[in-house]
């Protein structure tokens, strides 16, 4: 063991935590009893129809088994491959996502260059931020009247803030003499944007984009179940009505797995902006 | 003093003091600065040395007076007025020929990217970075080295006029001497005219033709400018062994020490405060005899 490196021994420490953390699942879900054990009574009393329980985790692995082996199959309104499903969320959450990005960026510019408009602008925003964006949905619906589009508006909405607040704070903290740089070396407002202030700002950015994504990410789920039709929130939903817990539970997983991709995806963007002093 | 390269004309910068009232950093400030001339400012902190170099690099506005280069008056910053700052301002996330060339692109914007790049290494090596340093990231640099680059940003830009605040200020002694030399030495190449300021009287007197004293602020003015009668080409061992250095030293400490304060406080009344020049020469002919008190030899004359 003291010949592992730190990575390895946590690795190893992972697996150990997620082989005993099954074992106790599978174990603690109790048995289906047999017919055949049943009296008659209790046979004629319905004891023999399979109960609604918590699926064991060798379910959930064979139904995980099953879906991913066939992502993409389209069996009808109600019958979508998981991939189908996340594809859909995966466009709703990029769509909003970037529209988003394409104001609250150039916006948050503004607003970090400008103390006059960061006063004018700060009550909007303050007032605006702490709405939970499903509160947007009815008024969505009413003014867009399509539930795609209600569900990109509310993707949106919530991704603007974190992007727009962190692009103004980066770009007004960017240090003076960096712009004193730009300023005697007689840099035009675009240049100085675009090779001073962009760049040094561009950590602080991409931290209000990384916590942006995250939020859309969770966000698409309550959408989606509210809008119905397709995505992953959707398809949790119909299984729940379907009371399948064992696909419940599955997609519970991919969401996951979806959501840390995007993260990690946001991560490397970080790391490639990120310098140090 | 209209003909001089550089001419500072009744300079005057008053800041609100903050408690509704006003704090005259300096006013009618007057002085003049030739072309080739590497002259350094000495004074003590608050004197408003930095808000000098501040108007002269074209950051800072002055509250009256003008400042004027070639017979121009200059406002603004400018390419012909380069900056070299006490904290490097190297742009961390480009490497340390990449500043170089950001600079360059700027005064150049006609070059071929060889052509940037070739005279970024040149002025690079002048200053001893050479080879695969260049291409670290100004974190992965010594505070010696990343004001070597920044010293070959601003030289590689040939400006008219270079401005350097306190550029060895955050170095220890060893690296500042060093890079001492590799200044002079990269400036004798240029014939480029310098202002610089600085804390430190030695080198205020192995790196100057001229060194401006300031008085204590507020009122603040340039009340001497002393000539540094050493020849050049002058190294860090050689220049105290000149009959001339301590004599200068000491009227310098003595300055800084004692009439800085003497001086110090006092409006101007309207008049235009031009500095007294101040040379002290012992290798004169007239002045042979040994006195023990350095001071009564000085010929102050005063224009």
């Amino acid at each position: 063991m003291q010949s592992l490196s730190i990575n390895q021994r946590a690795a190893v420490l992972s697996v150990v935590m997620l082989v005993v953390g099954l074992l106790l699942w599978e174990v603690a879900i109790p048995q289906q009893q047999l017919a055949t054990e049943l009296t008659e009574y209790e046979l004629l009393a319905g004891g023999g129809a399979p109960r609604a329980a918590v699926p064991p985790p060798s379910d959930i692995l064979v139904r995980a088994w099953e879906e991913l082996s066939d992502p993409f199959y389209d069996a009808g309104p109600n019958d979508k491959g998981i991939g189908i499903q996340i594809g859909y969320s995966i466009y709703r959450v990029l769509t909003g996502y970037l529209l988003a990005a394409l104001i609250a960026i150039p916006l948050g510019f503004l607003i970090g260059m400008s103390p006059v408009a960061y006063k004018a602008l700060n009550p909007f925003i303050q007032v605006l931020r702490p709405i939970s964006p499903l509160a947007w949905m009815p008024l969505a619906l009413f003014i867009i009247q399509d539930s795609e589009a209600s569900a990109i508006f509310v993707i949106f909405i919530c991704s603007i803030w974190p992007m727009l607040i962190n692009t103004a704070f980066g770009v007004a903290g960017v240090r003076r003499d960096w712009v004193n740089v730009a300023r005697t070396h007689e840099l035009g407002a675009l240049r100085t944007a675009f090779q001073v202030i962009l760049p040094a700002a561009a950590p602080t950015i991409v931290t209000g984009m990384r916590i942006s994504i995250g939020i859309a990410w969770l966000v698409i789920v309550a959408a989606e179940m509210l809008v119905g039709g397709t995505g992953i929130g959707y398809f949790v939903w119909n299984e729940w009505n379907n009371l399948d817990l064992t696909s419940v539970i599955f997609s519970i997983l991919m969401i996951g797995v979806v959501g840390m991709l995007l993260d990690a995806a946001f991560g490397a963007l970080q790391r490639f902006v990120a310098y140090a002093e | 003093m209209s003909n001089t390269f550089l001419s500072i004309e009744r300079l005057t910068q008053i800041f609100p003091d903050g408690a509704g009232g006003t704090l005259t950093v300096f006013e009618n400030a007057s002085f003049g600065i030739e072309k080739g001339e590497f002259v350094c400012i000495l004074g003590h902190s608050g004197c408003g040395k930095s808000t000098i170099m501040n108007i002269l690099a074209g950051l800072a506005e002055p509250t009256s007076g003008v400042v004027k280069m070639d017979g121009f008056e200059v406002s603004g910053p400018s390419l012909d007025r380069g900056v070299v700052f006490q904290n490097y301002s190297l742009l961390p996330w480009l490497s340390a020929l990449k500043n170089v060339t950001f600079g360059i692109k700027a005064r150049h914007p006609d070059w071929s990217k060889d052509r940037v790049e070739a005279h970024a290494r040149e002025f690079l090596a002048k200053v001893g970075l050479e080879g695969e340093v260049v291409h670290r990231k100004p974190s992965q640099l010594s505070g010696g080295m990343r004001q070597r680059v920044s010293i070959a940003r601003a030289f590689a830009n040939e400006p008219k006029l270079l401005l350097l605040d306190e550029p060895f200020g955050a170095l220890d002694a060893l690296t500042r001497g060093t890079i001492q030399e590799e200044l002079l030495k990269i400036w004798r190449g240029t014939n480029q005219t310098v202002f610089m300021i600085t804390h430190d009287i030695d080198e205020a007197i192995l790196l100057s033709d001229r060194i401006l004293l300031m008085t204590n602020g507020p009122h603040a003015r340039v009340a001497e400018s002393v000539d540094i009668t050493i020849p050049r080409p002058r190294n860090r061992t050689e220049i105290v062994e000149h009959p001339n250095y301590y004599a200068i030293r000491n009227h310098l400490v003595h300055f800084l020490g004692e009439r800085s304060k003497a001086l110090a406080g006092k409006a101007s009344g309207g008049e235009t405060q031009s500095p007294a020049t101040v040379r002290i020469d012992r290798t004169a002919p007239s002045a042979t005899e040994e006195d023990a008190e350095g001071e009564r030899r000085l010929r102050a004359v005063n224009d």
